[in-house]
C-alpha cells in the first residue's frame, strides 16, 4: 500500500487550474490503496487502472489525478470523461507527459487542471486551451457544439 | 454532395494556420522530431522513402470536378505532377516539401478538402460503396452517415490517442463493394421490418499482419443512436485495446482475444451508459446532410437509351467504335444504375503496364471536366484504385469512351486480372520490403500480351509490398504478399480471398518466389483454373469447388 | 564503410552525410565509420540533427563497387538513393548511369 508525499503532485506543480477552491496538497493514492482505505481524498490513476474502480468514492474524493507516462497513450482521456459523468465534482488534474496540443481535448474531456512534467510557455498554453471557436461532437464540457448550433430555434 | 457551411470552413481554415504554426515551429527547432510527428500525421503528411508524402482525404470518396481540379493544380504546384489515389478512396503526393505542407492545405481549403487525420492513431477517413446513390441494390444512400461520422470523428477530445489507427466504412446494401467486413468498424445501414433504419455494427475486422473478418455486434442499432453507438465501441477500444504491442494494437486483436460475446457486452454496457449520458447529435443534423445526397434530376428514360439501344446504334455506325474496344468497355467498365437509361463508368488507372491508381494532373483535369458535363459534378474514388461518374446516360457513353480513350483513362479490364490493386511498395513506402508496382505492371502486360485477361475473366489480384497489407492481398482472389528474404525481394503467393458479401481470407500456396517465379505462379494458377472449370465459375469459385491442392500440385510438383 | 543519411528538414530530401555537409548525391558519401579524427558516426549523427540541417539521420552499410560508386548495402537505401524504380524521369540526377543496374 502505497500513501506517501512522494506519489502524486504538490499544488506548485500545478501549472494551470480553472478552480476558485483551494488546491488540496494531500498525500495521493494509488487506484487500489483507495479502495481498501476509509478515508482517502485524493487519488492517482494510471492508464491500466479502471476508473470506474473509484465511483463509489467520488463523494469525498477531492482530487483525482490522472497520469500520462507518454502523451501518445491516450486511455486518461476516458478516465476523465468516466469521472465526470459520473458527476464527479473535484479537481481533475493531467499530470506527467502534458504537452501544449494534449490541452484543449484534456480540457474537453473534463480535466481543470494541469501539472506538466516540463513547464510549457503561457502564451503557447492561453493559445492552446482557446484552440476550438467550435466543436463538433459532445464531450464532457457543456458547449453546444456545432451540430446544436446549426438547429437552433 | 456534402457542402460546407461556414462551420466547417471555419474549422479547416483554423486547422490550415494551426498546422502552418507547428510546421514553423519544427523549422524553427522549437518542436524536436519526435513531438512534430504526431502533429504532422494528423494532417497526413508522413516521412516517406523519397521525401514527405501528403494523404489528402476525399470522404467517401465523393468530390466534384472543381475539387478534382483543385487535386490538379496541387500535383503540379507542389509535386510533380502526378497523384496516387489509394485503396482508402484518398490521394497520395509523393514529393510534398514540408515548407509548402501548409500552403497546399491552404489551397485544398478553398475547395472544402483536407488532409486531417488522415494517418497517426487516431479515427481516419470513412469509407463508403463508390456506387453509392446510383446503385439499385442500395436500401438508401449511405454516405450521409459516413458524413455524421466523420464530422463527429474529427478532433474527437477521447480518441486522439488510440492504440492505433482506426478505420470505418458504411454500405447499404446487401451486396458489400466496399469491403466493410474487413474494416475495424463495418456499418451496413438497413431497414427492419417495422420499416425503420438502422445500422449493422461489425467490430474488430482488418487486414495487415493478422487479418480477421469483423464478427457482428449488434445486429440493429437505430438509426438516431447511431453515433451513440461508435463513441461505446470507441470508448472500449481506447480503454482496452493494446498498447505494449503496434503489431497487437488494433481492435481486431481485443475482440479475438476477448471473443466477440465479452467484447459485445463491454461496448452494450458503456452504450447503455452513454445514451443515459447524451452524446447523440439532434436528430435534425442528419436530415441536414441527407438533403446533400438527394438524387439528382435524372433525365426520363424516354429520353435515353438501354444498352441495347446503344449497341444496336453502334451496330450501324462505325464511328461508334464499337469493335474497337468501345463494346469492350461498355461490357466491362459500366455498372447497373438504379435509374432507367443510366449507368456508372469505371474510369480506369491500370492502363496495361501503368503504375495501378496514379493520374497524371492532365488526367484529372480531363476527368474533372467529364463529371461536370456528364455525371451531374460528380466523381467517387474506388477502393480499387480507380476513378468512377456515378451517374451517365447511356447515350452519352460514346463521347465518354473516345474522352477517355484519347487521355489513356479507357483501358476496358474492371475486376480483371489487369485491374490490380498494388500498393505503391518498395519504390515509394518507406515501411516495404519488396516493390510491388513492377510485378503489376508485368503480369498485367503478358496477360493483356497472350490475350488471356478476357478468357480468365474476373479475377481480382492484390498486391502488398509489405505485411501491413495496403494492397489488401489477404481478400485477393489471387493475392501476393512481398517479404524480405535475406537482403532480396521474394513473393507469397496466396489464394481464395475475397472481400464482397461472401467474405474470406486468402490461403498461402507454400514456399515463396522471385519476381519471375511469381509472375510464371500467377500464370499457372490461372492454367489450373481454365483446365478445371465449370461453366461460368469465375477463378474464385473453382478455387471453392477444388480445393487448394490442385493449385499446389502444379505450383511446386 | 559505413555512411549516413537522413531527410532534409525542409523539403524532405534523401540527403548523404559528404564529410562536411548532407549532399543530394549518394557518390559523394564518406565513410563515417572512422572515428580517427576524434568524432565517430554517432556524434556527427546528433549534432547535425541538433541543428536542424539533416532530419532523422542514422547511419548504413555501403561499399564501393567496381565502377567507384558507392552503393548501399540495403535495397530500401538503393531506392532512395536513385528513386523509384518505375518512374526513372523522377530519378535523383545522378553522373552514374549504370545505378539502375545495382538498384536492386
Amino acid at each position: 500500500m502505497v500513501e506517501s508525499r512522494d506519489l502524486g503532485t504538490s499544488p506548485d506543480e500545478v501549472q494551470f487550474r480553472f478552480r476558485d477552491d483551494e488546491p488540496v496538497d494531500h498525500g495521493t493514492v494509488t487506484v487500489d490503496s483507495c479502495c481498501d482505505q476509509t478515508n482517502a481524498t485524493a487519488v492517482r490513476i494510471e492508464p491500466g487502472d479502471d476508473a470506474r474502480l473509484l465511483l463509489p468514492f467520488l463523494d469525498r474524493l477531492a482530487l483525482v489525478e490522472v497520469n500520462f507516462p507518454s502523451f501518445t497513450d491516450g486511455r486518461g482521456y476516458s478516465a476523465a470523461r468516466i469521472l465526470r459523468e459520473a458527476d464527479y465534482t473535484g479537481e481533475l488534474r493531467a499530470v506527467g507527459d502534458v504537452l501544449i496540443d494534449q490541452l484543449s481535448h484534456m480540457r474537453r474531456c473534463g480535466f481543470d487542471s494541469f501539472a506538466p512534467d516540463k513547464r510549457l510557455d503561457e502564451g503557447d498554453a492561453a493559445r492552446a486551451f482557446a484552440t476550438w471557436d467550435n466543436v463538433y461532437q459532445r464531450a464532457t464540457d457543456t458547449r453546444r457544439t456545432i451540430a446544436d448550433k446549426r438547429h437552433e430555434a | 454532395m456534402y457542402q460546407y457551411d461556414s462551420y466547417d470552413q471555419a474549422m479547416v481554415d483554423a486547422r490550415v494556420e494551426e498546422f502552418r504554426d507547428q510546421a514553423r515551429r519544427r523549422m524553427e527547432g522549437r518542436l524536436s522530431e519526435d513531438q512534430f510527428k504526431p502533429l504532422r500525421l494528423m494532417n497526413g503528411l508522413y516521412l516517406q522513402l523519397h521525401a514527405y508524402m501528403l494523404r489528402v482525404a476525399i470522404p467517401y470518396g465523393t468530390l466534384n470536378a472543381r475539387q478534382m481540379e483543385a487535386l490538379a493544380d496541387i500535383a503540379e504546384k507542389y509535386d510533380r505532377g502526378y497523384g496516387h489515389f489509394t485503396t482508402r478512396q484518398n490521394i497520395q503526393y509523393n514529393w510534398i516539401k514540408l515548407e509548402d505542407a501548409a500552403d497546399a492545405l491552404a489551397d485544398l481549403a478553398k475547395v472544402e478538402m483536407h488532409a486531417i487525420q488522415t494517418s497517426g492513431n487516431c479515427i481516419r477517413n470513412i469509407s463508403a460503396d463508390h456506387f453509392a446513390g446510383a446503385a439499385a441494390d442500395e436500401v438508401t444512400d449511405p454516405r450521409p452517415y459516413a458524413e455524421l461520422l466523420r464530422q463527429w470523428s474529427s478532433f474527437h477530445p477521447e480518441f486522439t490517442y488510440l492504440p492505433r489507427k482506426f478505420k470505418f466504412c458504411v454500405i447499404a446494401s446487401a451486396k458489400d463493394r466496399a469491403a466493410m467486413r474487413l474494416h475495424d468498424i463495418g456499418i451496413r445501414i438497413v431497414q427492419n421490418a417495422a420499416g425503420e433504419t438502422g445500422a449493422q455494427f461489425y467490430v474488430g475486422g482488418g487486414m495487415g499482419r493478422t487479418p480477421m473478418i469483423a464478427p457482428l455486434v449488434r445486429d440493429f442499432v437505430p438509426i438516431d443512436q447511431l453515433i451513440t453507438y461508435a463513441e461505446a465501441c470507441l470508448r472500449v477500444y481506447n480503454r482496452y485495446g493494446r498498447r505494449d504491442n503496434k503489431f497487437k494494437a488494433r481492435i481486431k486483436i481485443l475482440v479475438h482475444e476477448l471473443g466477440a460475446a465479452e467484447c459485445t457486452r463491454q461496448v452494450e454496457e458503456e452504450f447503455a451508459h452513454l445514451l443515459s449520458v447524451g452524446v447523440e447529435p439532434p436528430r435534425e443534423e442528419l436530415a441536414r446532410i441527407a438533403e446533400y445526397f438527394a438524387p439528382p434530376t435524372f433525365r426520363h428514360p424516354s429520353e435515353s437509351w438501354d444498352l441495347e439501344q446503344l449497341q444496336n446504334k453502334a451496330a450501324g455506325d462505325p464511328s461508334l467504335r464499337w469493335d474497337d474496344g468501345f463494346g469492350l468497355w461498355v461490357r466491362r467498365n459500366t455498372h447497373p444504375h438504379r435509374t432507367q437509361g443510366y449507368v456508372s463508368a469505371v474510369i480506369s488507372l491500370k492502363p496495361v503496364g501503368g503504375i495501378p491508381g496514379d493520374a497524371t494532373a492532365d488526367q484529372m483535369r480531363i476527368v474533372a471536366k467529364l463529371a461536370r458535363e456528364y455525371s451531374f459534378d460528380e466523381l467517387r474514388v474506388m477502393h480499387t484504385q480507380n476513378l468512377l461518374l456515378p451517374h451517365v446516360r447511356i447515350a452519352d457513353l460514346p463521347v465518354i469512351w473516345a474522352a477517355l480513350d484519347a487521355a489513356g483513362l479507357a483501358a476496358p479490364n474492371m475486376d480483371t486480372i489487369e485491374d490490380i490493386i498494388a500498393c505503391p511498395g518498395l519504390d515509394y513506402c518507406s515501411l516495404a520490403n519488396a516493390r510491388s508496382i513492377p510485378l503489376a505492371q508485368r503480369i498485367s502486360e503478358r496477360f493483356a500480351q497472350t490475350g488471356r485477361t478476357e478468357v480468365v475473366g474476373e479475377l481480382k489480384l492484390k498486391i502488398s509490398g509489405c505485411i501491413n497489407a495496403c494492397g489488401h492481398h489477404h481478400a485477393g482472389h489471387i493475392g501476393i504478399l512481398g517479404v524480405d528474404r535475406k537482403g532480396t525481394e521474394n513473393y507469397q503467393l496466396s489464394l481464395g480471398g475475397s472481400e464482397a458479401e461472401d467474405v474470406s481470407l486468402a490461403k498461402i500456396t507454400g514456399p515463396g518466389f522471385d519476381e519471375d517465379g511469381v509472375i510464371a505462379a500467377v500464370e499457372t494458377v490461372t492454367d489450373v483454373y481454365l483446365d478445371a472449370r465449370a461453366d461460368g465459375e469465375r477463378f474464385i469459385d473453382t478455387y471453392r469447388r477444388i480445393g487448394m491442392e490442385p493449385f499446389k500440385e502444379a505450383l511446386y510438383g | 564503410m559505413k555512411i549516413l543519411t537522413g531527410n532534409d528538414l525542409r523539403s524532405g530530401a534523401v540527403v548523404w552525410w559528404n564529410g562536411s555537409g548532407w549532399s543530394l548525391f549518394v557518390d559523394d558519401a564518406v565513410d563515417a565509420g572512422d572515428a580517427s579524427n576524434g568524432e565517430g558516426a554517432e556524434e556527427i549523427l546528433a549534432r547535425e540533427e541538433a541543428a536542424r540541417r539533416v532530419n532523422v539521420p542514422y547511419a548504413i552499410d555501403a561499399a564501393i563497387d567496381a565502377g567507384g560508386h558507392v552503393r548501399p548495402a540495403h535495397i530500401k537505401d538503393r531506392v532512395r538513393a536513385l528513386g523509384p524504380t518505375v518512374r526513372r524521369d523522377l530519378a535523383v540526377p545522378t553522373a552514374d548511369k549504370t545505378g539502375w543496374d545495382w538498384v536492386i
